[in-house]
């Protein structure tokens, strides 16, 4: 749900990682935060447990500029990936305008890949919401690892509606801002057609 | 969609603002927030202007939503009042009209029931503007975001 502030003449979104668990989202918005200029960027919060594993979701505040004398602010979300933390994941996706799907790659995840996608879908129908009519975008992430399934194969498999995807690496950042500014231009075109 | 863009004009963030100022002073707390329930902060008072409000709210949002979560386990319809006590300084956040977070930051300058006292009062009014949003979103202004131009959002990716 996009909040705009006609006093304070801004637009904010939130977009939302959601994947399997160490597919890769804490690491997209790691480096996001790592390349973003400090004028654009707020603090990033991860709530982790102690061994670094997303325990309830990572924060990333960006501002984009400015459309039509608004300023542009999007606040990205990941959500723990591990099986066992649902209930917070249908937390975070509460009020969400767009969603990000990040596939791990390797083909050992690819039986996590297609239950955190039928998950999300799940989810999401809880909330109200329809996957397919969200502004939505898929990473393929870790295409550096010899494991690595071929793109067509993960495309056929996970991305069956055939929305924008992308191969990345989200430790070394390849692909990770093209992710998000398809995302972000979904999301700021699904504005174009208000409430 | 199911849940509609929340659009604030300013005359209601004009008037939640003024509720934020009169509680904050009226309690004698450092801060006051006004969030919604998705983290997006709406009004700030008192020594806000300090604190990374951007954080605070969606933490606050984070940590109400897990409260959330927990009431609805235990088929508790919502628990409205939150209490955090620190050494130094308190935090109390309720739930107003359900779809907004009043968070009160206080220190040993006054006590938890004057803020609680106070609260209360400006729940109240807070309320009454909530469902001056609610009426007008269901007359919807004109959509300044029609005119979006592909150059427009391609713009905001030029750096």
């Amino acid at each position: 749900m996009s909040f705009i502030n006609y006093s304070s003449r801004e637009i904010n979104c939130k977009l939302v990682y959601y994947g399997p668990g160490l597919c890769g989202k804490t690491t997209n918005l790691q480096y996001i935060y790592s390349k973003t200029k400090a004028d654009a960027k707020g603090k990033m919060i991860s709530l982790a447990t102690e061994t670094e594993r997303t325990l309830f979701f990572d924060f990333l505040p960006l501002s984009l500029g400015d459309i039509r004398g608004f300023r542009t602010r999007f606040h990205l979300y990941t959500v723990p990936g591990q099986v066992f933390y649902d209930a917070s994941r249908k937390l975070i996706l509460k009020g969400v305008d767009g969603v990000c799907f990040v596939a791990d790659s390797q083909m050992e995840r690819m039986e996590a890949n297609i239950e955190s996608l039928e998950n999300l879908r799940d989810n999401l129908t809880e909330q109200g919401y329809e996957l397919d009519k969200l502004p939505y975008v898929i990473q393929y992430n870790k295409r550096d690892l010899p494991s690595a399934v071929p793109i067509e194969e993960l495309s056929e498999m996970l991305n069956t509606t055939r929305v924008p995807e992308f191969e990345a690496v989200a430790t070394t950042g390849i692909g990770v801002f093209d992710t998000l500014k398809a995302l972000a231009k979904q999301v700021l075109t699904e504005l174009r057609k208000g409430s | 969609m199911l849940t509609p863009q929340l659009v604030m004009y300013e005359d209601e963030v004009r008037q939640m603002q003024a509720v934020a100022d009169r509680l904050q002073h009226d309690s004698r707390s450092q801060a006051v927030l006004v969030v919604d329930k998705n983290g997006q902060l709406i009004a700030a008072s008192g020594s806000a202007h300090e604190l990374d409000t951007t954080s605070l709210s969606s933490l606050v949002a984070g940590n109400v939503a897990a409260t959330g979560g927990i009431a609805k386990l235990i088929e508790e319809e919502e628990f409205t009042g939150q209490f955090h006590e620190g050494k130094g300084i308190s935090v109390h956040m309720s739930i107003v009209g359900r779809k907004m977070i009043l968070v009160v930051l206080f220190d040993k300058n006054t006590t938890h029931g004057l803020v609680r006292l106070r609260v209360k009062k400006a729940s109240t009014e807070l309320e009454t503007i909530l469902d001056e949003v609610a009426k007008k979103a269901q007359h919807p202004q004109v959509n300044v975001f029609a005119e979006i131009t592909d150059a427009d959002i391609d713009n905001l990716f030029n750096d």
